[in-house]
């Protein structure tokens, strides 16, 4: 459920929509609220951006360096010395973990979309998707626990290596978790293929995987390329797991088998000892802006996809 | 006598072949969920008891139970649901009744999109700009719940949504037909025959905020209190934040705490979540249509 897309379900057909009935001020009165009610989410997103905005606005136009902030690999916003303010080293750890994560969990994720739109029998696919469900359930901060209790010890015997929060540990968590959203969203994606498609192929002579990969794989390109997009939304934007996976520490990993940190997880960290209104404060804040609009970049785009699909 | 080629053999031997990888790799796909819960419940098991979950952490929360972050996680869920549940229904109402097909009301979709692709720290930021500091209602359950509720939105949007959409529109046009508004129509027809699809992304919503941790960071939750929050104004603990503290925070902590405290978090909303999925169920076999 929670991987449905808004964009993705109509409304009610257009001709009902513009009907209008002759009625009381009441129900003008109610009508007015509802319409007002149906800005909410462009207010609220537009609350956020000028929200983050407002609090990273005097760091943006004070100690704000734009080749430091996004070139430096040193982030010392305590420091007595030295402040100094690169989120180099951070952006290259969030985009290792990332990029890791996709690597794993796009493959198999969209395998696992084929399998069930196609190859399984009704009552095993309706059977995946309550784990589907249950899967997306698990909150970040369990996957977070799993990830020192388990998988650090499992790394560490597995691996040999002395630590085992790291970023192959965040990004088998981000993997796993970022899975439901990829092979819900592709399931969909694939099911919009419309039947009369396969039944073509099919009446040529072509097998079942021949359908899945020569004529199912172009027709709903898109909307798969949606779902990896969407998964890699959700491995950027978490948080608490990958604050307890990667180690959270500075510096640009060498191996997948060093810690690093992500953007996500620095404010995470950081905001609560960070003095409010302070340089150290605003400059999280502009993480966060920079968070805002990569997520807004990256929905934008699967919503693009999308909607391409329908047309 | 018809006898496939030897070309058609193999193909269907290399057509199985394709199915059992794929069939073996969604397997595999849901087993390491299935194994970390299993362990969890393994693990955890042993330190469960009644005292566990009525007592408070003792022992700078190395030991005790998990009373008070129980009694905030509920108080969180409740008033983030009383707050996001009508404006999420209405706004559903509004795209799926009202809304023409222009630019502003792509733009109210393409909205919805962001706001659930949105980090949660950066709700979590957001929440502290605004209702923590600028609308003044400090660090409280209050701030920590609005948070919640702007996170949730578009969840209950998107389900109310589906279910709304589910309501056939003969429904809607005969009961048009005997002359009512339309507005009475959404009320008595529409609204009515949808229950069951926002009842279930409603009690979806709760499993969602129960376990979420980052969004509350800064908003309302303390690591520790020595009391129970008495209003709206304090702040509270929460079950997320406190397993979230037990296992890096603190130390000297036994393993058994956090496991424990972990599989309460997770038996809760897989719970609740079951909840969700058995009313579905239930409802779709009561359906009308």
């Amino acid at each position: 459920m929670e991987a449905k897309i808004a964009t993705e379900i109509n409304s009610a057909p257009l001709e009902w929509r513009q009907r209008k009935s002759k009625k009381p001020l009441s129900e003008k009165i109610i009508e007015g609220l509802i319409k007002g009610g149906g800005f909410s989410s462009i207010v609220f997103i537009l609350a956020i951006l000028f929200f983050i905005l407002k609090e990273a606005y005097p760091f943006l136009v004070g100690a704000f360096d734009f080749k430091e902030f996004f070139f430096s690999t040193e982030w010392n916003p305590a420091s007595v010395v030295k402040i100094k303010y690169g989120t180099f080293a951070i952006l290259v750890g969030t985009l290792m973990v990332t990029v890791l994560s996709m690597l794993i969990a796009v493959p198999l994720g969209l395998a696992c979309a084929f399998y069930i739109s196609e190859f399984c029998s009704p009552r095993l696919r309706e059977t995946y998707k309550i784990l589907i469900e249950f899967l997306a359930a698990i909150p970040s901060v369990v996957w977070g626990f799993v990830a020192i209790m388990m998988i650090n010890p499992l790394i560490i015997n597995l691996f040999d290596v002395p630590i085992g929060l790291n970023i192959l540990n965040a990004s088998i968590i981000l993997a796993l978790m970022s899975l439901p959203l990829i092979v819900s969203v592709g399931e969909d994606a694939l099911r919009a293929v419309p039947e009369s498609y396969r039944e073509a192929a099919e009446a040529m002579g072509a097998t079942k995987w021949e359908v899945a990969t020569r004529v199912l794989l172009p027709a709903a390109k898109n909307g798969l390329m949606a779902a990896a997009l969407l998964g890699v939304g959700r491995a950027l934007g978490e948080t608490m797991a990958v604050l307890m996976a990667t180690g959270h520490a500075i510096q640009i990993p060498d191996s997948i088998f060093e810690p690093g940190r992500t953007l996500t997880a620095t404010i995470a960290a950081e905001l609560g000892e960070s003095p409010k209104g302070g340089e150290h404060y605003q400059a999280l804040f502009a993480i966060g802006l920079m968070l805002f609009i990569i997520s807004f970049i990256v929905n934008v785009s699967a919503d693009y996809l999308i909607r391409g699909r329908r047309k | 006598m018809f006898r496939p080629s030897h070309e058609l053999t193999k193909k269907e031997l290399k057509e199985k072949n394709y199915q059992n990888l794929l069939s073996t790799i969604t397997f595999f796909l849901f087993m390491p969920a299935l194994i970390i819960i299993f362990l969890l419940f393994l693990k955890g098991y042993p330190a469960l008891s009644w005292d566990f979950i009525f007592q408070d952490p003792i022992n700078g929360m190395t030991a005790g139970g998990i009373f008070p972050t129980i009694v905030g996680t509920f108080w969180l869920v409740i008033i983030s649901v009383i707050v996001s549940c009508p404006l999420g229904v209405i706004a559903a109402i509004y795209l799926s009744e009202y809304a023409a097909d222009n630019k502003l009301n792509r733009m109210i979709r393409l909205a919805i999109l962001n706001l659930a692709g949105v980090p949660s720290i950066v709700h979590a930021l957001f929440g502290l700009g605004a209702f923590v500091l600028f609308l003044n209602m400090g660090t409280s359950i209050l701030a920590a719940s609005f948070t919640l509720a702007v996170m949730n939105l578009p969840v209950i949007i998107t389900s109310t949504l589906e279910s709304l959409q589910s309501v056939p529109l003969s429904y809607r046009e005969a009961s048009w037909n005997v002359g009512a508004s339309k507005l009475q129509t959404i009320r008595h027809i529409v609204l009515p025959n949808s229950i069951p699809g926002i009842l279930t992304g409603l009690v979806f919503s709760v499993g969602r905020s129960a376990g979420e941790t980052a969004a509350i960071l800064f908003t309302g939750v303390a690591f520790y209190l020595p009391f129970l929050p008495k209003s709206v104004f304090d702040q509270c603990m929460s079950l997320s934040m406190h397993l979230f503290t037990i296992s890096t925070q603190v130390v000297g902590v036994p393993d058994a705490y956090p496991f424990a405290t972990a599989l309460v978090l997770i038996l809760l909303i897989l719970s609740v979540n079951s909840i969700s999925v058995g009313l579905r169920y239930y409802f779709r076999t009561r359906r009308k249509w």
